[in-house]
């Protein structure tokens, strides 16, 4: 049996009789799984911290600004501005293969004079199609956002941010209340919320065909945005390559003029971010075996200077009947008790201070919820358990086969 | 019992060979008390290593209780060390952080023995040995008498046919010696076959027989 209570009891001898030995080992082990647990938290806690970064809006889309022709063609002068009109929205909607959702954006930048009643106060505006919610992912607070009804319609309607909401209405339920913007009243359908920014909850989305013939847009729109549903991010290149020719026709620009058009692809920044992901990791694992290996062999090293420092008193049990076999046991079975408990004091004190550290740090954007891989941390014990055995036995093996004679004129 | 037939021993110390026995016969039989004497150097501690199975020997024979011992398996070695001898030592080679108790107990754990009843066991033989009330004391803790003591109780507890003493009274004074003498004597009163290694003329008189070793070889061949 591998842990009779007899066994238990020689070991608990040997281990009281050595006290120094048995620390040295057990903090080497302690040490490699505590850093190795801080190490993998902080790993998290930095993916954590970029993931939430990217919460505010869909990863996987795509977003056309206009731009400034930077080089002359078919005889037109480089530094024409260029304009979108609902015509380009219809197009790129229609013959745009992959797109998943799109919306125009109409904007009421600069501070339009938002009142209600007596409270005013000064917002950003701005107007969009209903499928504007999953590219800005937002979230319903309360009421309806802007449906396909309200553009049809050209429906006065409004949602209004959480924290506008809070400025104009304080307590008070602001739904089906009337708004003025500019001095045009909207009806507040709903209030919209944002997780990733605080900058939405600022803003009022208004129905785009509404803001157009309101504010004196006529069919003018000021950007595009698409989510290009599950494509790789070569299919989301292509897909950013054929909406800059299909413009580019459509405005009379020169396809390779990049300042033409400003295009954000968010698959190709979500990329090098999960690219930064895998470098970090294979940097925080490369740390964590070094740091593992540092602990296997201060265990082995230990190992080897505790077997040899028994070998008188095995020498004493191999004359009183010990056999090979017993002998190897003992020693290993004392080794994996030391490792495995002092791993454990380890794991824990790791996990503690993960758990405890982020209440006393200060908010660093970038870091957030470290978290321990469990598997890792016990697999790193596992493993660590196993190199000292492999790293005992050696010795072991060799004090059990030496002759007691040889053995016992060990001074 | 026990029977040698031109045994040899040689150590290798670097390049240089030493021929330690040099043709040993011998034949002791169940219930002798026979003494091995000889200056140092004589070989006679490894003799009594290779009857004890604690070490080995190049050529010759050995017949342990009709059976032919040459390259024994550890674990059969570990049986014979185990059941049928039990061996005192001059350095007394008890255990440093087990208590007396403990370390006479000891032979019984690797019989897997329970803890409760080797204690016991190992109690009644230490008050043999006048020392029950020292059980829980470390060796440390002891005198060199009292060690000696402690390792005859532990040699004891397995009941073995055959009692091998290297020197048991070379680390103690006269007075502990001739008891620790004594007590051998009782011991090989009982049908316990007795074998001792010593330099010391007055010990050897105690027993009833006595072989000298000279550089390897028994003198005059008195050992047959």
């Amino acid at each position: 049996m591998l842990f009779d209570i007899d066994k238990l009891q020689e070991i608990y001898g040997a281990v009281r009789k050595n006290k120094l030995r048995t620390l040295l080992t057990g903090f080497s082990v302690s040490w490699g799984i505590f850093m190795l647990i801080l190490l993998l938290g902080s790993g998290t806690g930095i993916e954590n911290g970029v993931k939430a970064e990217f919460k505010n809006f869909a990863t996987n889309s795509i977003w056309v600004h206009r731009g400034q022709t930077s080089k002359p063609y078919k005889g037109l002068q480089p530094g024409r501005r260029i304009q979108f009109t609902n015509d380009d929205y219809e197009e790129i909607k229609s013959s745009l293969e992959g797109i998943e959702r799109i919306t125009a954006r109409f904007y009421l930048w600069d501070n339009n004079l938002v009142t209600y009643k007596n409270q005013y106060g000064a917002f950003n505006i701005i107007a969009c199609h209903p499928d504007h919610r999953y590219l800005e992912k937002t979230i319903l607070a309360d009421g309806r956002l802007i449906n396909e009804i309200d553009v049809e319609q050209v429906r006065k309607v409004a949602t209004i941010g959480t924290l506008v909401k809070e400025q104009l209405f304080k307590d008070e339920s602001a739904l089906g209340k009337y708004i003025k913007v500019n001095g045009v009243p909207f009806k507040i359908v709903g209030v919209h919320f944002d997780e990733g920014s605080e900058r939405p909850l600022r803003w009022l989305y208004l129905p785009i065909s509404t803001a157009q013939k309101v504010f004196g847009g006529g069919n003018r729109i000021h950007a595009l945005m698409f989510t290009t549903g599950k494509a790789t991010i070569e299919e989301g290149r292509k897909m950013e390559r054929q909406v800059r020719e299909k413009l580019a026709a459509r405005q009379n620009f020169d396809v390779a003029d990049e300042k033409a058009l400003r295009i954000w692809n968010g698959l190709k920044r979500y990329q090098k971010f999960i690219n930064l992901f895998s470098s970090i990791r294979i940097f925080i694992w490369v740390i964590g075996v070094g740091t593992i290996i540092a602990g296997i062999v201060g265990v082995s090293n230990i190992m080897l200077i505790s077997v040899k420092e028994r070998t008188r008193e095995l020498g004493i049990r191999k004359a009183l009947g010990a056999t090979p076999w017993s002998i190897i046991n003992l020693v290993l079975t004392e080794s994996v008790l030391i490792t495995s408990f002092s791993g454990y004091i380890g794991l824990v004190a790791g996990v503690g201070v993960i758990e405890l550290a982020p209440s006393h740090m200060p908010v660093i954007e970038l870091f957030q919820n470290p978290q321990v891989d469990f598997k890792a941390a016990i697999g790193a014990i596992i493993l660590l358990v196993a190199a000292g055995l492999i790293a005992g036995f050696v010795p072991a093996r060799k004090a059990a086969n030496i002759m007691p004679v040889d053995a016992l004129r060990n001074e | 019992m026990i029977k040698l037939k031109n045994l040899h021993k040689t150590y290798a110390t670097g390049s240089n060979e030493l021929r330690v026995l040099k043709g040993i016969d011998l034949n002791i039989s169940a219930g002798e008390l026979v003494s091995i004497m000889g200056p140092s150097g004589s070989g006679k501690s490894t003799l009594l290593n290779i009857i004890g199975l604690l070490d080995t020997f190049d050529s010759g024979e050995y017949l342990l209780d009709n059976q032919i011992i040459k390259r024994m398996g550890e674990r059969q070695a570990a049986y014979f060390r185990n059941k049928f001898f039990g061996f005192i030592f001059q350095a007394f080679n008890l255990i440093s952080f087990k208590s007396a108790v403990e370390n006479v107990a000891l032979p019984l754990y690797y019989q897997n023995i329970r803890r409760r009843k080797r204690n016991t066991i190992a109690l009644e033989y230490l008050d043999k040995m006048g020392m029950r009330d020292w059980a829980d004391h470390l060796p440390g803790e002891l005198s060199g008498g009292q060690q000696q003591r402690v390792a005859i109780a532990r040699a004891m507890i397995s009941e073995p046919k055959v009692i091998l003493a290297d020197e048991p009274t070379g680390a103690l004074d006269t007075d502990t010696s001739y008891e620790m003498m004594d007590l051998l004597k009782t011991i090989n009163q009982k049908g316990v076959t007795v074998i001792i290694v010593t330099h010391e003329h007055d010990i050897s008189a105690k027993t009833a027989r006595t072989i000298r070793l000279t550089d390897g070889i028994i003198d005059n061949h008195e050992g047959l």
